[in-house]
């Protein structure tokens, strides 16, 4: 299994008016591709800092990190930008969809930004990405007349469609229910079967056990990083759940 | 960078924006009907009083007594004796450049019929001055050399004077009027030419032959003015160098002194005109630049406004791939296609506005091409001016500050 994450003593300070954070202070860990790892910490862990950082959006203060075999920390913005654009797929916890739009021409973002996918290839992508979520047939409708965990599936195949080296998701059933959490979990769980790289960052502890690896920061440090031999299906604890009538 | 891709996704904000979009369109729109509607008019007018002063005669030129001083206080032209028959008989003589001439003198008074009378002026002049001032005869003829060398008591008379001397439909032909107290035999009588751009009645005019008006009205031997006609337009300015070396040999000017006559052509008048109204132009069309100018500006703030309300999706575009340039591109797109957009719309309203303002208002008007071709590249312009400090502005943005707007 290649490494797909391999980060070296990362540090990250921010200087807020003449004191310096220190949100990330020396971490060091690396992800294989196929790994499903839960990120967790408590608010000011440095979760959000780290995924920052591992998603190419900022760059360490100090220490080296590997995206698929890249050193990103001497990369500029606009190269920074391409990476993400190639090798990461997004996903938020408040999907960021783009409001008034169908979810094919969401689920087609990425792609606009990538002069190699001409228009055919595009279309072709973004409909196989939205059936691998299960929403083919929602693809001309608008991000406003979808429900919270449609429009979770929808930013889920957006962040598949660049076919990327890993996933990234930052608190991606924070804004949902119990049932649809458990239902956009086990989208995640099914895609990590089909070998899929995905880094879940969480501050929901219940979410550890459907990942393969859990990782866990406190004020900027790792203090456990361990693998989970008895990953829980969501599918099943969905299924447990009892079912709303209306 | 894809610009294909980069229209797409602009046209694709500006389609989920529609009513946004159109809102900010409006101020480019009316901004380019007005300047297109108001340089239409500013140019129909000119070209309307063009028309009518041409119909007075494009090549007239007009030779005046000036310069006359008696004990140093300036005289007015028509007191002044300066031009005689010699100067007329040279000119008619030693010209090259005219085709046509006549010495004019007139007296204003009273025309009279039986009961009916009219006030009105007699221009006495020579059997070409219909053609030099663009009248032709309608019924009966014009006087002839013979009634000049004998200072006949004929006339021709325009329509005022028919319709005021002849109310009852009286055919004028052949009927003896009396100007004051000399009884004129109606001859001809001359066809409609209406009011001209001053306002005065083109067709409230008595011509006789200048030798009847000078030795039975005026009982005078000079002439008031001698009015000509150019070969062209074209050979205006020549004419007028021509008639001045003349009549400065004839009235014995020295060099260095001032000349004793006015030369004027409808040229000159034309050109007077023409500046009057190329200011109005210019003032309308800048009341209308500054309606394209706020409409910029609306463009601007819609943009600018525009830039933090989509913060967030911004953020999304940069994560997920997006670079700065490409933002600033999307935006800059939006803004041009806004306003050429409303560019073209403001043109085909400015054209219709200004089809239909001669049928509403009875405005004359003149759509120039420069006025369409001008307002479509200043409201390009304007997109890109006013587009950019917003584009710039969401370049900018980082997006990780972005992406967590709230």
């Amino acid at each position: 299994m290649s490494e797909i994450i391999k980060v070296e003593n990362i540090k990250r300070d921010f200087l807020v008016g003449s004191e310096t954070v220190h949100a990330i202070r020396d971490i060091s860990f690396y992800v294989t591709e196929g790994e499903f790892v839960t990120i967790m910490g408590a608010s000011g862990s440095g979760k959000s800092t780290l995924l920052n950082i591992l998603g190419c959006l900022d760059v360490p203060t100090q220490g080296d990190y590997y995206l698929s075999g890249v050193q990103v920390r001497k990369m500029g913005k606009n190269e920074r930008a391409v990476l993400r654009n190639r090798k990461i797929g997004f996903v938020f916890q408040t999907y960021n969809l783009l409001p008034k739009t169908t979810a094919l021409e969401n689920v087609e973002l990425p792609l606009l930004y990538n002069k190699t996918v001409n228009t055919a290839q595009r279309k072709e992508k973004s409909v196989q990405a939205l059936h691998a979520v299960g929403l083919e047939d929602r693809m001309y409708h608008r991000s406003n007349q979808m429900s919270g965990g449609q429009q979770q599936r929808v930013a889920i195949a957006r962040a598949l469609v660049n076919d990327p080296v890993i996933i990234l998701a930052d608190e991606a059933t924070g804004n949902l229910d119990t049932r649809t959490s458990f239902e956009i979990l086990s989208v995640f769980q099914d895609l990590h079967k089909k070998g899929r790289t995905i880094l879940f960052v969480t501050h929901n502890q219940e979410i550890t056990q459907y990942g393969s690896r859990n990782i866990v920061l406190k004020d900027g440090k790792i203090i456990e990083d361990k693998v989970n031999h008895t990953i829980s299906s969501a599918k099943d604890t969905l299924a447990s759940l009892p079912v709303e009538e209306d | 960078m894809n610009y294909k891709n980069l229209i797409t996704i602009a046209l694709r904000a500006l389609f989920n924006n529609k009513m946004r979009a159109f809102l900010t369109m409006l101020g480019i729109i009316i901004g380019v009907t007005s300047v297109i509607t108001m340089l239409a008019i500013g140019s129909g007018s000119k070209q309307s009083i063009r028309d009518e002063i041409g119909e007075m005669g494009s090549n007239m030129i007009m030779i005046q007594p000036g310069n006359g001083r008696f004990g140093g206080v300036r005289q007015s032209a028509s007191d002044m004796q300066t031009l005689k028959m010699t100067d007329y008989e040279s000119l008619l003589r030693g010209t090259n450049y005219l085709s046509k001439i006549t010495p004019t003198v007139n007296s204003s008074g009273q025309a009279v019929y039986r009961a009916n009378n009219t006030p009105t002026t007699i221009y006495g002049v020579n059997e070409q001055y219909s053609e030099i001032r663009g009248y032709s005869v309608d019924e009966g003829s014009m006087f002839t050399q013979t009634d000049i060398q004998k200072a006949a008591k004929v006339c021709v008379v325009g329509q005022t004077i028919v319709k005021n001397l002849f109310p009852d439909g009286e055919n004028p032909l052949g009927k003896n009027i009396r100007f004051g107290k000399i009884p004129l035999k109606i001859i001809g009588i001359l066809e409609s030419k209406g009011y001209n751009s001053m306002g005065m009645d083109q067709d409230d005019i008595l011509l006789a032959p200048y030798t009847t008006v000078q030795k039975r009205i005026l009982a005078i031997n000079y002439l008031q003015g001698i009015t000509a006609a150019a070969i062209s337009e074209e050979y205006s300015t020549q004419a007028i160098e021509e008639i001045t070396e003349i009549l400065q040999i004839n009235h014995n000017i020295q060099i260095g002194q001032e000349n004793d006559f006015n030369v004027r052509s409808q040229q000159e008048i034309m050109e007077t005109m023409g500046s009057v109204m190329d200011m109005m132009t210019i003032l309308l069309g800048c009341i209308a630049g500054i309606s394209l100018l706020v409409g910029g500006i609306g463009i601007m703030n819609i943009m600018y406004v525009s830039v933090t309300e989509r913060t967030r999706e911004i953020g999304l575009r940069m994560s997920i791939g997006a670079k700065g340039i490409h933002i600033l591109m999307q935006f800059l797109i939006e803004a041009v296609i806004i306003s050429v957009t409303g560019g073209v719309l403001g043109v085909l309203l400015g054209v219709g506005a200004s089809c239909l303002i001669p049928i509403i208002a009875g405005w004359p008007v003149s759509v120039q091409a420069y006025s369409i071709i001008l307002s479509f590249l200043v409201c390009t312009l304007t997109g890109v001016f006013f587009g950019w400090y917003p584009a710039q502005k969401a370049a900018r943005l980082n997006p990780i500050d972005a992406i967590r707007y709230e």
